[in-house]
Formats: structure tokens, C-alpha cells, sequence
């Protein structure tokens, strides 16, 4: 996004030499630039700070138990957090399906049924279901499955797909309308119906920005503790069925980090710095599938 | 922004379907029965938060809005000091933020020369890609010491302010000096919560803000570079005010987001279901008190007096979303879809 033809490059002296600028206008100009560079600054500070402070304060105790033991038992220390992370990977499976069957179906609709009647209300509530607190969700699926069969990763994996749902339907109705419409005339022109044109022609032709989009709602929910309090609740042990409740590294990075005991902290440090890794290269990625694509 | 695609639908005669539509009927039904679940996942949550909140409706009726008392023990609910902690930690972070913010998305597109302003985007991207609990962990352990040391400088620099201020509270009264004197040195509180807050929206916003400028289209700029403006001047009184529709629905989209966020507020808030006293104070906010509370609730009209604060937010998010997406729409200039 460089389109203006003004940059700050071109017009770097706005003033020419010789010309006159009272002292006040040149110092008031001055003055605003500082300020807008040093709040710049007090903007990406913080990131940083957690990254140093992480990898400090975190990186010593990331050692092959980490990833491969269960929390030890209260009172002891050492343990990993194998538990949270295979709790990760399969609610995050299990809210991937439902994303994208849910969210690209959207994002189809959206994009190829303009004209259907119920296009701007399926929008206008995609987006602000994308507003809605995550706690509110983790409520909602609270009383829609939890009441009944009880905490379980499916409900952790619910959740977390209910979140997705808004980002994955904004990314494909955009990189669908993105198709050109030559492309889907063309394929009408050799007589396919319809549904064969989207799924034959116009999809594939959207796949990598479909991916994106997936992969960047990926990392969002990934890091999400709030709806699993009350649905995947969290389970010390190590658990691969997600009929019962589970882990997630958010999840376990909250109760260590609260819990008070030392040890524990110092784990959720070390979860904080995995996690935060994990999430940086899925949307460093994810940008550079995009860039590579425009 | 592509304009919206229309697909032309082809005439088809009711009679005799045409060869090459055949399938597009099952296929719309099945895109448009998948879609139908984004409404289905709406209508449902609003049912099933109403229908769990009704015994709290019942006993307390709108009194729940006004009464600041919060007590399991005595099944007294209300959620009045939650709702002003909500609103109190989300406008603050929203004053501190929204200046911090702006100057970035200045910087990065009126400053800095390509090979920074790239980096620099992506930096405050990532600050937005930090889930909630990373940041509730780096301000619990990272910045709670840090205002516990100014607190006790407070303390140590004030000792008349501190006794009197004791006795004062001992009366249940305040002054407003007390105000700004810290109760214990015990760091975790609103302000606690308000710095992280901040650090959390300005993402948001700057992003938003970020992009609306740099679609402001380059002859505004040069119309103005040309009447002898300044750098600064052309950025005030040119691109500014023709952005600030786009700067206003990220305001309120960072504002949705800090109405709702949960965890990192709910490790450092202080948790403590009542009006804070100073602007150090521990209080809670609906959502936070949602987490801490929910997992422990036994007793049904507790229970439901919970799922009543998030029928809150849910309704709050609601309207904040869709009237940051309204402003959005109409009041861009015409061209900069």
C-alpha cells in the first residue's frame, strides 16, 4: 500500500530553502514530529519488552520435558506441559473444521449470492459476532453443551470454531471477490452450472487467501484462554479424548501463572514464550503467502 | 475495495430447468443452510443467555444496573461497580491509547521511509496477535513490581497524607488527595489493569488509522504542500480531518475490544466486586469477575446473576460493533471504499 504519489520521501524539504517559515511554524512542525516519533516508539516498546522479558525470564526452563512430561503432581516441582500442548492441537483441530465449513460456506455466500435476500443480515451478524467477547462464547457453549454431557474438548473445540467463524467468512468473501469476474463468465461460457464454476474454478483460484485467512484465525484462537475456562476446563493429565475435558496451553499458562507456586510460574513463563512463538510464525506466514500473492 | 460482484443469474425457465444449471439449486440450499448457522449461533446465544439469566431478571429486575452490592454469601447481586470498572478501565486505556496510537500510524504512513514503516506495521500487528493471557502474565510479574516500587515511594515521600488519609476511610470518607494515595502498596489494581488495557487496544486503533491515512488520496496532501504548508500542517488540517470517519470506527472497535477483554484484566484487577476507592484500587469488571466467578458458582441465583453479565457484554459488543462498522460506512468519503 504505497499508492499515494506524496510520500514523505518526495516532499522530505516541504518548505524549499531560502523560502520563509516563521520560527514558529518551523518549531510547532518540529516539535509534533518528535512527539510522533517518540509515541511511536511508546507503541512498540511493550512488544518487545514481553519478548526480552519472555525469553529472559522463560527460556532457561524450556527443556525436552517441557514438551514431552504431564504437570507434576501439587508441591513438586519440574513437569512440562505435554498435556496443554496435544489439548491444543486437537481443539484447534476440532475448531479448524468448523471455521472453515462454516466460515468459507459464508464467504462463499456472501461473495457469489449478492443478491439473495438474506446476504446483508448473514453479513451485518458475521461481523458482530466477530466483536463478541470470547468469555461470552465460552458462556453460550457453556449452556449449549456442557450442561448436558459435561466439560470436554469438544466443547473447548466449539468455542474456539464459534471465534474463528467471523475471521474465516470476512477473508474468503474477500479474496473471492477478488476472483475476476471474466474468470467466472468464462467458465459459465463452457456451459458449467453454476456450483461447478465456484468449486471447480473460483475456489481453487482463492485457495491460498482462503489459507491465510484460516491460518491467521488459527493463530488468533490459539491463544485464547477465556472461552475455555468453563468448556474444556483443563485437565492435568494427559488426555487425547476429547469426549472429556482438556488442556490448552493459554488455559494452562492461566492457572500456572496464578496458581502461586514458583515452579508452576516459571512453566507458564516458558508456555507464554512457546505460545507467543507459535503465533508469531503463523501469521509471519500467513503475511508472507499473502505478499507473495499481490 | 472490489465493488460487490454480481453474478448474472442466467434465465431459467420454471418449466424446463436449463442443462448447465442443473445441481445449483441443492448447491445454494447447502451454502445457504451453512450460512443460516452464523444467525442460528446468534439467535441461540441471545436464547440461551436470557433463558439462564431469567431467575437474576426476576429477583433483581433493573435494580441488577444500579446496586453495587455483590455478595454470594447473602444472594445480594448487583452489578453496578462491575459495569463502571468496565467502564472506567475501557475508556481510560481508550484516552491513553488513541493519541499513542495515532501518532504510530502517522509515523508509519507520513514519516518513515519504507524500510521502517514496514517493520514498524508489523510490529504493532504482532502487539495484537499477543494473546490475552501473555500480556495478564508479563503485567503480573513484569509491570505489577514496578508500580508496587511508586506506590511505596508514595508512601515513604507522604507519611502525613497516608495517616490521614487512614483515618478518613476509617470514617468511610475520601478527600481528594486520598484519591491518588494507594490504600496498601500492593500494585495489582485499576491503574495496573488500565496500563495493560492501553497496551492491548492500540493495536486497533493504529491499524485502522494506519490504513484510512494512507488512503487519503496524494493531491489533498500536495494541494496543501502547496499553499507553503508545513509537514505537520498538511497532517492536521488535510489528512486528519479527511480520515477521521475511518479513525472513528477504529476507536470504537478498540473500544468493543476493551469492553470485552477478560483475562489479562482479570489477573491484575484485583478481582474484588466493589467500586474502587483510589485510582489505584482493586476492583472488577464484568467481564473479569465472568472468570473468576463462573467456575466456582454454586448456588443457582449467583449462577445466573454471571450469565446476566455476559447477556451485558453481549448486548454492549453488540451495539459498539455495529455502530463502529455504521460510522465506518457512512461517513467515508465517497472513493475511499
Amino acid at each position: 500500500m504505497t499508492g499515494s504519489p506524496v510520500t514523505g520521501r518526495t516532499l522530505k524539504r516541504s518548505v524549499p530553502r531560502g523560502a520563509t517559515l516563521s520560527p514558529g511554524r518551523r518549531s510547532v512542525n518540529l516539535f509534533m514530529g518528535a512527539l510522533i516519533t517518540l509515541g511511536t516508539v511508546i507503541v512498540v516498546a511493550p512488544l518487545i519488552w514481553i519478548f526480552v522479558y519472555l525469553i529472559a525470564q522463560g527460556a532457561a526452563s524450556l527443556s525436552l520435558n517441557f514438551f514431552t512430561r504431564i504437570p507434576a503432581p501439587v508441591g513438586e516441582a519440574g513437569g512440562g506441559y505435554l498435556n496443554a500442548i496435544t489439548g491444543s492441537l486437537i481443539m484447534l483441530a476440532i475448531a479448524g473444521l468448523i471455521g472453515v465449513v462454516v466460515g468459507v460456506a459464508g464467504g462463499i455466500f456472501l461473495a457469489e449470492f449478492p443478491r439473495h435476500p438474506f446476504m446483508p443480515t448473514i453479513r451485518m451478524i458475521s461481523d458482530v459476532l466477530s466483536g463478541i467477547p470470547a468469555i461470552v462464547v465460552g458462556l453460550v457453549v457453556y449452556s449449549l453443551v456442557v450442561v448436558t454431557f459435561g466439560y470436554s474438548g469438544f466443547a473447548g473445540g466449539l468455542a474456539l470454531g464459534l471465534l474463528m467463524i467471523p475471521i474465516v467468512v470476512r477473508t474468503s468473501e474477500e479474496v473471492l471477490k477478488l476472483v475476476p469476474l471474466a474468470v467466472r463468465e468464462a467458465g459459465m461460457a463452457l456451459g458449467l452450472p453454476q456450483w461447478r464454476v465456484i468449486l471447480s474454478i473460483v475456489l481453487p483460484a482463492a485457495t491460498s487467501g482462503i489459507v491465510t485467512g484460516v491460518m491467521l484465525a488459527l493463530a488468533r484462537v490459539a491463544g485464547e484462554a477465556a472461552p475455555l475456562l468453563f468448556t474444556a476446563f483443563g485437565n492435568n493429565l494427559l488426555n487425547l479424548d476429547p469426549r472429556r475435558a482438556m488442556s490448552a496451553l493459554p488455559q494452562q499458562i492461566f492457572v500456572d501463572a496464578t496458581s502461586g507456586s514458583d515452579s508452576n510460574i516459571t512453566l507458564a513463563k516458558a508456555g507464554s514464550l512457546v505460545l507467543i512463538v507459535l503465533i508469531f510464525l503463523a501469521s509471519l506466514a500467513a503475511r508472507r503467502a499473502t505478499r507473495q500473492k499481490r | 475495495m472490489t465493488t460487490p460482484l454480481s453474478v448474472p443469474e442466467r434465465p431459467s425457465s420454471p418449466k424446463r430447468p436449463s442443462p448447465n444449471s442443473r445441481g445449483d439449486g441443492v448447491f445454494r440450499n447447502l451454502i445457504l443452510g451453512l450460512s443460516l448457522i452464523i444467525i442460528a449461533v446468534f439467535v441461540l446465544s441471545i436464547y440461551l443467555l436470557a433463558k439462564d439469566s431469567l431467575p437474576a431478571i426476576r429477583e433483581f429486575g433493573l435494580g441488577f444496573l444500579t446496586q453495587t452490592v455483590w455478595n454470594p454469601v447473602t444472594q445480594k447481586f448487583g452489578a453496578a461497580s462491575m459495569i463502571a470498572g468496565t467502564l472506567i478501565t475501557s475508556f481510560a486505556a481508550l484516552v491513553i491509547s488513541v493519541p499513542l496510537a495515532l501518532a504510530s500510524a502517522i509515523f508509519v504512513a507520513e514519516y518513515a521511509p519504507k524500510w521502517l514503516a514496514n517493520p514498524v506495521s508489523y510490529l504493532v500487528e504482532l502487539l495484537a496477535a499477543v494473546p490475552s493471557v501473555v500480556y495478564g502474565l508479563w503485567a503480573l510479574f513484569a509491570l505489577k513490581p514496578i508500580i508496587q516500587n511508586f506506590q511505596l515511594s508514595l508512601y515513604t515521600s507522604n507519611p502525613d497524607l497516608v495517616t490521614r488519609c487512614a483515618t478518613l476511610r476509617g470514617e468511610g470518607r475520601s478527600s481528594f488527595a486520598c484519591f491518588f494515595m494507594p490504600e496498601a502498596p500492593v500494585g495489582l489494581g485499576l491503574t495496573l489493569a488500565i496500563v495493560v488495557l492501553t497496551i492491548m487496544i492500540l493495536p486497533y486503533t493504529a491499524s485502522v488509522a494506519r490504513d484510512v491515512i494512507r488512503l487519503v488520496p496524494g493531491d489533498q496532501r500536495e494541494a496543501m504542500y502547496a499553499l507553503g504548508a508545513t509537514k505537520w500542517e498538511v497532517i492536521s488540517r488535510a489528512i486528519l480531518p479527511f480520515a477521521r470517519a475511518g479513525i472513528t470506527g477504529g476507536v470504537i472497535l478498540a473500544l468493543g475490544r476493551a469492553l470485552g477483554e477478560t483475562l489479562a484484566v482479570a489477573m491484575v484487577i484485583g478481582n474484588v466486586p466493589e467500586l474502587a476507592k483510589t485510582i489505584w484500587g482493586s476492583t472488577a469488571t464484568m467481564a473479569s469477575m465472568i472468570a473468576n466467578q463462573f467456575g466456582d458458582a454454586q448456588a443457582q441465583l449467583h449462577r445466573s446473576s454471571i450469565i446476566e453479565l455476559g447477556l451485558l457484554l453481549f448486548f454492549v459488543s453488540v451495539v459498539v460493533n455495529y455502530s463502529a462498522r455504521l460510522i465506518i460506512v457512512r461517513l467515508t468519503p465517497k472513493g475511499i471504499q
